[in-house]
């Protein structure tokens, strides 16, 4: 069993103060026959940065997908263990998926705002389609996400403009802007700045940063660095199962595993 | 080593070429044929009146097919309205929902549908509604037209929806957006034009269509009052002045093929134009999404 290592709570935040955002007990996860995430405990603590990293093909997104039942898209999929977010097991029956998904969102590798949409739309649609109508607040919730996504001062003079007009690094953070606005409670990271050119990875990596004061936000990487320089904890995944977590120092100064010392100093992955 | 001989290559080559380009060239004359003829025989007789007026007794020269031109909209109207709902909403079930295994025989049946002659089509639906109801109708013509619509709006539609990337499925999905909502707000929108193209092309399909008609709507001198009643289409009409011995009525003919060639023309255009807008068709969408990124 990994070393589990909660922060101290920060000060605000009713629900969180002191606990972990999010439980993992036991949590195996199959596609059909084959297991792709084994046996996998650990603690995810409130706002603060967990990275995961590991090879390909070792089950962190598929952890990650778990965390808001998004593996569930593929039709073969299963689950057993559980996950349980500020104390709600989220795969209690009559948990409907989509409430889950409302508290913990989720920003994928490639950018993907709504093309038919404009900025402004896009930012607004998870509100809108959830039954939000009153246009003032809306027109408040909007620039709020684009303020806390770094994008507003970009944006602001082109709200109705189309969103595919954005730059690849804008169009990320326009996706972080549109999962910030349903005001989630944990925010899911699938690589997201993966296919981006530097400069944009570092502004996506400075918007975390400023993001866990207010979020718990879970980060896949495949860039150590990033993980090293983005994150508090680090959990490091190897064919499926969690090898070890820990805070982020002592992952990439002084791991207890060999298989993560390999694997942080680049000697396998 | 003596520099090699490609001459005969060189001639293989160009003779290929040369093939295809002919092959190329024979595809497009059938089209420049049908129109030279079509606008010599029949444009002099295209005027207000042939827009306008039924047609005359025979021997009386002039009149029009106004009835079969109105007949042809109310045709293509109520297949539209049978067509469009049953052919977009299965297309959504075969691209959003489904098993493998179900969606495989539906696409298989769609696609034998799609194959099934038009006259067949027409037996079918004189057997299942002119005969209990005594007697020829516009509603069985549009019926029949709405039931060949279907296949053909089902099968775009899924393929038009299939190249909506999943990633926007996903994120619509992750941020708590039911699945219902998900496929009528960002999926269909996204491939709305794509749809749209189907339908246009569905109904063009089905517009010329006239044995199917012959069985059920029938044809009809006058003007229709009651969907009950046979009624008139331009094909049928096309068809009846053909088959006359009347040289004026064979004038009237070649109007009605040239008009109905335009109209389905017109709508060729259109989607021609749907699909190379700014934002265009689904295609091209997303493949400047893809280019972008």
């Amino acid at each position: 069993m990994p070393a589990i290592e909660t922060p101290s709570p920060a000060p605000q935040g009713s629900k969180s103060a002191g606990a972990p955002a999010l439980t993992v007990r036991n949590l195996f996860v199959f596609f059909g026959k084959n297991a792709a995430v084994i046996n996998v405990s650990l603690n995810i603590a409130a706002k603060a940065v967990t990275a995961i990293i590991g090879p390909s093909g070792c089950g962190k997104s598929t952890f990650l997908r778990a965390l808001n039942r998004m593996h569930e898209l593929v039709p073969e999929a299963r689950m057993t263990g559980e996950i349980r977010l500020f104390g709600d097991d989220i795969y209690a029956p009559g948990i409907e998926p989509v409430i889950v998904r409302r508290r913990v969102g989720m920003v994928f590798q490639k950018s993907n705002p709504f093309p038919t949409m404009s900025i402004y739309d896009n930012v607004t649609v998870g509100l809108r389609l959830n039954g939000l109508r009153d246009r003032k607040l809306l027109a408040e919730r909007a620039e709020q996400s684009l303020h806390m996504a770094a994008l507003w001062d970009e944006v602001k003079d082109r709200l109705h403009t189309p969103a595919v007009s954005l730059s690849g690094g804008q169009q990320q953070r326009l996706c972080i802007a549109r999962a910030l606005a349903v005001q989630p409670e944990v925010l899911l990271m699938d690589e997201p700045a993966s296919a981006l050119d530097p400069l944009a990875t570092s502004k996506i990596e400075d918007l975390i940063l400023e993001l866990k004061k207010d979020y718990t936000i879970v980060i896949v990487t495949h860039n150590m660095q990033q993980a090293a320089r983005a994150s508090d904890f680090t959990a490091f995944f190897y064919l499926g199962e969690l090898v070890e977590f820990g805070p982020t120092t002592k992952i990439f100064t002084s791991p207890s595993q060999k298989q993560t010392e390999d694997y942080v100093t680049g000697r396998f992955g | 080593m003596t520099a090699p001989n490609h001459n005969w290559r060189r001639f293989k080559n160009a003779f290929m070429q040369a093939l295809t380009f002919v092959c190329a060239v024979l595809v497009v004359t059938p089209l420049v044929l049908v129109f030279y003829h079509l606008i010599k025989e029949g444009f002099t007789s295209i005027n207000w009146a042939f827009f306008t007026q039924l047609q005359k007794p025979v021997g009386e020269v002039g009149g029009g097919m106004a009835n079969a031109i109105a007949g042809t909209f109310i045709l293509l109207a109520q297949a539209a309205v049978i067509g469009v709902p049953v052919g977009v909403l299965g297309g959504v079930f075969l691209s959003e929902y489904g098993g493998t295994k179900l969606n495989w025989w539906i696409r298989f049946a769609a696609d034998i549908l799609n194959g099934v002659p038009s006259i067949t089509w027409g037996i079918v639906v004189w057997a299942l509604m002119v005969v209990p109801m005594h007697g020829f109708s516009a509603l069985a013509g549009g019926v029949v037209l709405g039931l060949m619509m279907i296949p053909l709006v089902m099968r775009t539609t899924e393929e038009v929806l299939q190249l909506v990337p999943g990633g926007y499925r996903e994120a619509a999905l992750a941020l708590g957006i039911a699945k219902w909502k998900t496929i009528v707000q960002i999926v269909i929108r996204t491939a709305m034009k794509g749809i749209v193209t189907g339908v246009l092309l569905a109904l063009a399909r089905v517009a010329g269509e006239t044995a199917p008609l012959l069985f059920t709507a029938l044809g009809n001198q006058n003007w229709t009052h009651s969907l009950t009643e046979p009624i008139a289409a331009m094909p049928l009409q096309i068809f009846a002045y053909a088959i006359s011995p009347y040289d004026d009525w064979h004038r009237q003919a070649w109007a009605g093929a040239l008009v109905l060639l335009l109209f389905v023309l017109c709508i060729n255009i259109s989607v021609r134009f749907l699909t190379r807008d700014r934002f265009g068709s689904a295609q091209t969408r997303v493949l400047k999404h893809h280019a972008r990124n």
